[in-house]
């Protein structure tokens, strides 16, 4: 036996098996989080030392079979087959043992190490299932391990499980089930013609599976021919697909090992769940329980965020003036105003997001790990489903009212790649509460007091119905497949632990700032430049206020120049230079567009906002406050977004399909009403 | 043991024991009941279909919500003979 060394270790099974508790006790910190290229199925690896050995552990997602349906199959699959860990440990929630031992064997024809680690196995105990281990792991002809992940019991045992079969030759097991004379049969026919399936029973079983991905892989016109009339028979046999007999004879062979080792002892399980679901998912309460748990959720992350994101706005300001203090008052410096207008709050800008990020994912952690995620699918389901989402969609898409950034990261719940792609793309029509500063510069400008609600009202509402319409749209058009047909476990209720919930928002805390925040930085940094350069002459700026010099140096700049070269182009939707120019400025942050029309106009910090307000009544029509308001809305999301839309898609092509689609619909529409509105002017 | 009619399973009621019979849809929609061990033959339980969105089944001590749309593809037969 080698004593030390590195041994690849990944862990598979169903969604909710604990599989994830199991990886947070075996990694503690030292985990990181990725993609599996090309998609957007999350990547978990993580290092555990013990004894002698470094185990480099892979948590791959949570799947209930090994076949080509969903993403998270496929990966989970070829990152078996290609990356071949050296043990796989498959998580068993042993309360829930039939299904999940689907899975394992599964794994056990691919030919794999395999250890199950029989998790949960107090909670089966509780429900009355006893267990004769040793007679299941003959049947099975596999090592098994009980261990209750959230308390911490069997970890070592599992460890040294681990390091035992690493060091075994792998066990052939590929025909540990029969399939009937007709099935196996088939397989030999087909093993007997092709000599490049002889040794490779999983594969001609996927064959005779019709699986896609497999399918592809094979290029040999002959074997597919044969495959096909293979697959023929069996259905003039058995009237069935012969995938689904497969399933039926896996199936069946488990039952038959739990039946020789498992007893269940009382009648009633679940009994406590049930009982909360009789309220939870009740026709009447189900949808007013959720609502309020999202008010819950969204004043919390807003609410309490709001505190700490104050505190670090002033510590920003404070750092600032604090730099700001080591040149002498009254010099212009380019390196000072680098520092502190450039760097120090464009980390201030990155950095003000993280209290909302580590709220929202404390609380979707819990939501998650409580059973109550699942839930919430189910009650939404029915609404969701016509706009051709999932209902977990709905969790992201109100939390986008706050700031899409989180809201973003929060489409990671969400399982199905299209659906998920179509609720990030359509966040930023959720009005976020950047935006909401635009609002409250305008509406107050242009309308009268009985007139603000509505008008507040209607932006919001028009930003619904365009995230519904374009939801819709997307799901027939560039993202289309399929309605994800709903079928959900809903997991017994569970107590979160503060582990859980503290790792949680540790690793989303830190991939925010790690991943998006350097992107953010810089971007917030070019933007700077670009409305502080070309810089003017100082000679031509005397007799002028202070104000006044400001309000020139952003038209000289390039985000100056480039508002009045489009000029013309944004002439028919209403807007001016000093729009564009602020609109521009407005790309590093929404709530900037206030800001930056302060400097176009030359108000100072002194003075009040309704003296601003007062200068953009006397320039424009409520109709081009409006249609301000109604682009804002609309447009080109902020960069924060962008960059968190590449990095939670995986791909630029869908940061820049949101950036120009929705900046171009901002165009169209406002474009409309600017038009249509004129002619009742 | 005497089985009723076959009924679809959206047309169910709460604590009907049932056996599922045939899954009238595509092959990756069954391919993925199968996989969650919805298959002809097995036995389970509705649990609640009271509500107008997905029901929820009792499979071997799993609880397991299915959409409408799809409940309305899977057809059951029903008796109070079934053990579960």
């Amino acid at each position: 036996m080698i004593n030390g060394g590195k041994i690849s270790v990944a862990l598979a099974g169903n969604p909710n098996c604990g599989k994830t508790t199991i990886f947070n006790i075996l990694t503690g910190l030292h985990q990181h989080v990725g993609n599996y290229p090309g998609v957007t199925v999350e990547k978990k690896q993580g290092v555990c030392k013990y004894k002698n050995y470094e185990m480099e552990i892979t948590d791959l997602p949570g799947t209930y079979s090994l076949t080509a349906y969903s993403m998270e199959e496929v990966v989970t699959r070829n990152f078996i087959i290609e990356e071949k860990p050296d043990v796989v440990v498959d998580v068993i929630d042993a309360s829930n043992l039939e299904r999940n031992l689907y899975l394992a064997v599964q794994m056990m024809e691919l030919n794999v190490p395999l250890v199950l680690a029989f998790n949960m196995s107090d909670i089966a105990k509780q429900r009355g299932l006893v267990f004769d281990l040793q007679k299941l792991s003959q049947l099975m002809n596999v090592k098994i391990v009980p261990t209750v992940g959230n308390k911490n019991e069997g970890i070592t045992d599992l460890l040294e499980t681990i390091i035992q079969t690493s060091n075994e030759p792998a066990k052939n097991l590929s025909s540990l089930i029969k399939y009937g004379s007709e099935i196996d049969s088939e397989i030999e026919k087909l093993q007997q013609k092709f000599s490049e399936l002889r040794d490779n029973r999983w594969l001609v079983l996927k064959l005779l599976e019709q699986d896609s991905a497999v399918l592809k892989d094979i290029h040999n016109e002959e074997i597919i021919i044969a495959v096909l009339e293979s697959v023929l028979r069996l259905k003039n046999i058995f009237g069935e697909e012969p995938e689904i007999i497969i399933a039926d004879r896996r199936y069946g062979f488990i039952s038959g090992a739990c039946q020789e080792s498992v007893e269940n002892t009382i009648e009633t399980r679940h009994s406590n769940s049930d009982m909360i679901d009789s309220v939870v998912i009740n026709k009447f309460w189900g949808l007013p329980i959720f609502f309020a748990l999202m008010y819950v959720v969204f004043d919390l992350t807003f609410r309490i965020g709001h505190w700490p994101m104050v505190g670090l706005e002033m510590f920003f300001g404070w750092l600032g003036s604090l730099v700001s203090g080591f040149w002498p008052a009254g010099t212009e410096s380019v390196l000072k105003s680098l520092i502190v207008d450039g760097i120090i709050s464009g980390v201030g800008g990155v950095v003000v997001f993280l209290p909302n990020i580590l709220l929202l994912f404390a609380a979707i952690a819990i939501l998650e790990d409580s059973g109550y995620m699942a839930r919430a699918a189910f009650v939404t389901d029915r609404f969701m489903h016509k706009i051709g989402l999932h209902g977990k969609s709905f969790i992201p898409m109100l939390i986008g009212f706050g700031c899409s950034v989180p809201a973003i990261m929060a489409c990671r719940i969400l399982e199905n790649r299209r659906n998920k792609i179509t609720t990030i793309l359509i966040m930023p029509l959720m009005s976020c509460g950047a935006r909401l500063t635009i609002y409250a510069l305008l509406i107050p400008a242009f309308f009268a007091e009985k007139w603000r609600g509505p008008v507040m009202w209607l932006i919001y509402f028009i930003g619904i119905a365009l995230a519904v319409i374009a939801a819709k749209i997307l799901r027939v058009t560039l993202l289309k497949g399929e309605t994800i047909p709903y079928v959900m476990e809903l997991p017994p209720y569970r107590m979160p632990t503060f582990k859980s919930i503290g790792l949680h928002m540790w690793e989303r805390g830190w991939m925010y700032l790690q991943k998006a925040g350097t992107t953010i930085l810089l971007i917030s940094i070019i933007l700077w430049g670009a409305s502080n350069f070309p810089r003017m002459e100082k000679s031509n700026l005397e007799n002028v206020s202070d104000t006044q010099i400001q309000s020139a140096a952003l038209k000289h700049s390039v985000i100056g120049r480039v508002g009045t070269f489009i000029e013309p182009v944004i002439k028919p939707i209403g807007f001016d230079y000093k729009i564009a120019t602020a609109l521009i400025g407005a790309l590093a942050a929404k709530e900037v567009f206030v800001a930056q029309m302060s400097i176009v106009y030359a108000v100072t910090e002194h003075e009040d906002v309704s003296v601003l307000q007062e200068k953009l009544r006397n320039d424009y029509t409520p109709l081009q406050g409006f249609c301000v308001m109604l682009f804002c809305l609309i447009s080109a999301p902020c960069l924060a977004t962008t960059i968190i839309t590449r990095t939670e898609t995986g791909a630029w092509k869908w940061a820049i399909l949101q950036f120009a689609g929705l900046t171009v619909l901002a165009y169209i529409i406002t474009l409309v009403v600017y038009q249509v509105g004129m002619l009742f002017m | 043991m005497v089985l009723q009619e076959k009924i679809l399973l959206k047309d169910t009621v709460d604590d009907l024991k049932v056996k599922l019979v045939k899954v009238d849809a595509g092959q990756m929609l069954k391919a993925r009941l199968a996989a969650m061990g919805l298959l002809p033959g097995v036995e389970f339980r509705v649990i609640n279909n009271n509500h107008p969105g997905p029901l929820v089944i009792d499979l071997k001590g799993a609880r397991i919500a299915l959409g409408r749309g799809m409940a309305g593809k899977i057809f059951v037969k029903t008796s109070d003979h079934l053990k579960i």
